[in-house]
């Protein structure tokens, strides 16, 4: 099945970055295609390629990076809220893409469900 | 429809909010804070075993354990990890995440 | 195409499908930007010829109350867009009763025109949609 997510929150401050990549890794084990995670409100941090978390903690961004490549998902950042939140190209982490909201809509009418995290 | 929860119940109104939204065929699934929701002896305990009566509710293990609640949790409501969250998510039609 | 739709050509790109989205709005505007941030996707969604409708209960039936005087805080008034959406065809707004009753509003209190619909109706609604967006 072809799945869309869709995340509204940044990493670290709330969980559904978290849930949200465990969610996909394990449709991406059982088959399913990831069709596109679209990165709204402040989620769009999650594409923060200046974020550098402890050592020892899990770094989200990268980790979004490396599933994104791993297995051709469309990593879409909203333009709006980036800019509202000075995420630009400058510090946009490779992997990413900045666009606008209508991939969100694209996503909910070309995916067969759209999952939403958020808080 | 599947219905995604992830706030605690004594902190907001969103799974009170949820459960009064379930037509037939409806199933729950609490996450992340959600999780403590599928708690015995609790405030919200009782409106949940009322709803378990006309509604599947799942809760996410791995946040269950996250928070030590493993022991709490109200008979009925079924354990899935995250693999098993794939599976409602196919099996239903839509879901709606309650934030 | 425009950078809002994010360089999609809302009618290629869609394949012709027509799906029923729901916008589900359950927070209050202001303390968070959920409900701007919301009303932009729906602005966007109009141009995909979709079957859209909105919906607004607990605290979201705060996002469309009159009488919002934003100045003072030094934050854009959006809720006059809501009676822009008509302009959009976006005419299906449906506000839930219980929600309204908890904080003490009327129909008239509202700045938009709106079905108003009991919790059960609302939850026909839900289940009826094919995509259900929450921020």
């Amino acid at each position: 099945m072809k799945l869309g997510i869709l995340i509204n929150e940044g990493p670290y401050t709330h969980q559904a970055s978290d849930t949200a990549y465990l969610f996909a890794k394990a449709a991406i084990e059982k088959g399913h295609k990831i069709h596109r995670v679209f990165f709204y409100h402040d989620g769009v941090y999650n594409s923060n390629r200046l974020i550098e978390p402890p050592t020892d903690d899990r770094h989200i961004v990268n980790r979004w990076q490396k599933l994104g490549k791993d297995h051709h998902i469309d990593l879409v950042v909203c333009v709006a809220a980036a800019l509202r939140r000075g995420i630009k190209d400058e510090n946009l982490q490779e992997g990413f893409r900045i666009s606008g909201l209508g991939q969100l809509i694209e996503s909910g009418i070309q995916s067969d469900r759209l999952v939403t995290f958020g808080d | 429809m599947l219905h995604t929860v992830n706030k605690s119940p004594t902190e907001r109104n969103t799974l009170e909010s949820c459960l009064k939204h379930l037509k037939k065929g409806c199933a729950v699934l609490l996450i992340e804070d959600g999780v403590y929701g599928a708690l015995k002896g609790t405030v919200s305990t009782k409106m949940v075993e009322q709803a378990l009566k006309n509604h599947p509710i799942y809760a996410l293990y791995p946040d269950i354990e996250a928070r030590g609640m493993q022991d709490r949790v109200i008979d009925g409501i079924k354990l899935v990890d995250y693999s098993g969250f794939v599976d409602l998510a196919v099996e239903y039609p839509s879901v709606q995440a309650w934030l | 195409m425009s950078e809002a739709t994010g360089g999609i050509d809302t009618e290629e790109n869609t394949g012709g499908k027509v799906k029923k989205f729901l916008y589900v709005n359950r927070k209050a505007p202001y303390g968070t930007i959920y409900a701007l941030e919301s009303l932009e996707v729906v602005l966007i969604a109009a141009a995909f010829d979709q079957d859209v409708s909105l919906a607004f209960l607990d605290d979201g039936v705060y996002q469309v109350v009159k009488g919002q005087h934003t100045k003072p805080i030094d934050v854009k008034n959006f809720s006059p867009t809501y009676r822009a959406l008509e302009g959009y065809d976006i005419e299906k707004l449906y506000v839930e009763k219980e929600s309204m009753e908890a904080r003490g509003l009327k129909e008239d209190d509202l700045i938009v025109p709106v079905k108003v619909v009991n919790a059960q109706e609302m939850a026909d609604i839900m289940q009826s949609q094919d995509v259900i967006m929450s921020f």
